[in-house]
């Protein structure tokens, strides 16, 4: 049951640590999604600085009220705290009968750091498969590429295009690997992408009634079949990601860390 | 007659030439077909070996390299790339 602060729980944490994005079907009305729709097709959309704090903007917009329905503002409070700062938005369009893919990249360039910007895709129209959408890759969050280094590859398994009603919403780590799908439609397809840059340290900012659910090591140890043989590393760098978002420098999945970090240097105790 | 190549990129679970194919691309020169990312769900081989009974030529393998230190971790491109080649004959 959601929250009234509509504030992720622990098991939707650990699917974004593992699967690098969740998915919320039909969260936007209708009717707002069809305001936002007709503002993108207008070009309409305000551009502030980076940096701008997010709460400043778009304040009587459609696509600003998107951004503020309390289920959206509970997701964003998860993951990058209240205050967060607008770092850029793209009205993302693919033309009628566009039948090339778009290349597969992040965003940005290599990012190492922990702390983690988030991706807002918001489809504000039905995005059936003929149409694209956005092709995602599960779990490729944590991969250290630079933007289109990717492009030779092109069909993964597991990759998961977002097939979807009017209102869904994505919201991905920074590093999720993406590329836009032909349209084979006769009609524009849209998606709105917001990115947003935390102020805040990122440390249990959801609910954590349930941090000490089991099922959450579960999820972490999560396995999608792109990864061969690297399975286990992905599983490690979850790990870390899991001790930061927690405070728990203990935590583990599958005694993989603790192995690791066990480098005894007291001398054995003879016997009497 | 002209020669054209095909290629086809193959990544695999594992160094293992039998081991599952996780990801896959294909190039080809012979014609104007162009493939795309997302263009496909399943590999059109399920390893490099089987690629390799359809007639296709293993023209590069993956060098195994031991990683650089503080990077064990790390993980970014796939590291099991193998390439494939079909050279067709063309009318001039």
């Amino acid at each position: 049951m959601p929250e009234p602060d509509h504030l992720l729980d622990s098991l939707q944490m650990a699917r974004f640590a593992a699967d690098g994005f969740l998915r919320f079907d039909e969260l936007v009305p209708r009717e707002l999604n069809e305001a936002a729709y007709e503002q993108m097709v207008a070009n309409e959309v305000e551009r502030p600085p980076a940096g701008t704090p997010l709460s400043s903007m778009w304040t009587d917009t459609p696509l600003g009220e998107v951004f503020r329905l309390p289920a959206i503002q509970g997701i964003k409070n998860s993951l990058v705290g209240t205050d967060p700062l607008y770092d850029h938005h793209a009205v993302h369009t693919v033309g009628a009968n566009h039948l090339q893919g778009q290349a597969w990249h992040a965003d940005a360039i290599i990012d190492i750091r922990q702390h983690f910007d988030i991706q807002f895709f918001y489809f504000s129209h039905e995005t059936p498969r003929e149409m694209g959408g956005t092709m995602i890759l599960p779990g490729s969050h944590f991969r250290r590429i630079s933007e289109s280094d990717i492009g030779r590859y092109q069909n993964f398994r597991g990759q998961l295009p977002m097939v979807c009603k009017a209102g869904t919403v994505m919201v991905a780590h920074h590093g999720i690997w993406h590329c836009a799908q032909p349209n084979r439609t006769d009609q524009r397809r849209y998606m709105f992408k917001l990115r947003l840059n935390p102020t805040a340290r990122q440390l249990r900012l959801w609910n954590t009634e349930d941090l000490g659910d089991p099922k959450i090591s579960g999820i972490l140890g999560t396995n999608h079949e792109w990864y061969g043989n690297e399975s286990r590393l992905e599983v490690v760098n979850r790990i870390k990601f899991w001790r930061f978002l927690t405070g728990d420098e203990d935590f583990d999945v599958g005694y993989w860390l603790s192995r690791l970090e066990n480098e005894p240097d007291t001398p054995q105790q003879q016997a009497a | 007659m002209a020669q054209r190549q095909k290629l086809l990129v193959l990544y695999a679970h594992s160094p293992d030439l039998n081991s599952r194919v996780v990801s896959w691309s294909e190039y080809d020169g012979t014609s104007t077909e162009k493939h795309t990312s997302g263009d496909s769900d399943a590999p059109p081989y399920d390893s490099v070996v089987a690629a390799m009974r359809e007639g296709w030529r293993v023209i590069q393998f993956p060098q195994q390299l031991p990683s650089y230190p503080g990077m064990e971790y790390n993980t970014a491109y796939l590291k099991y790339e193998y390439i494939l080649e079909k050279l067709e004959e063309l009318d001039a």
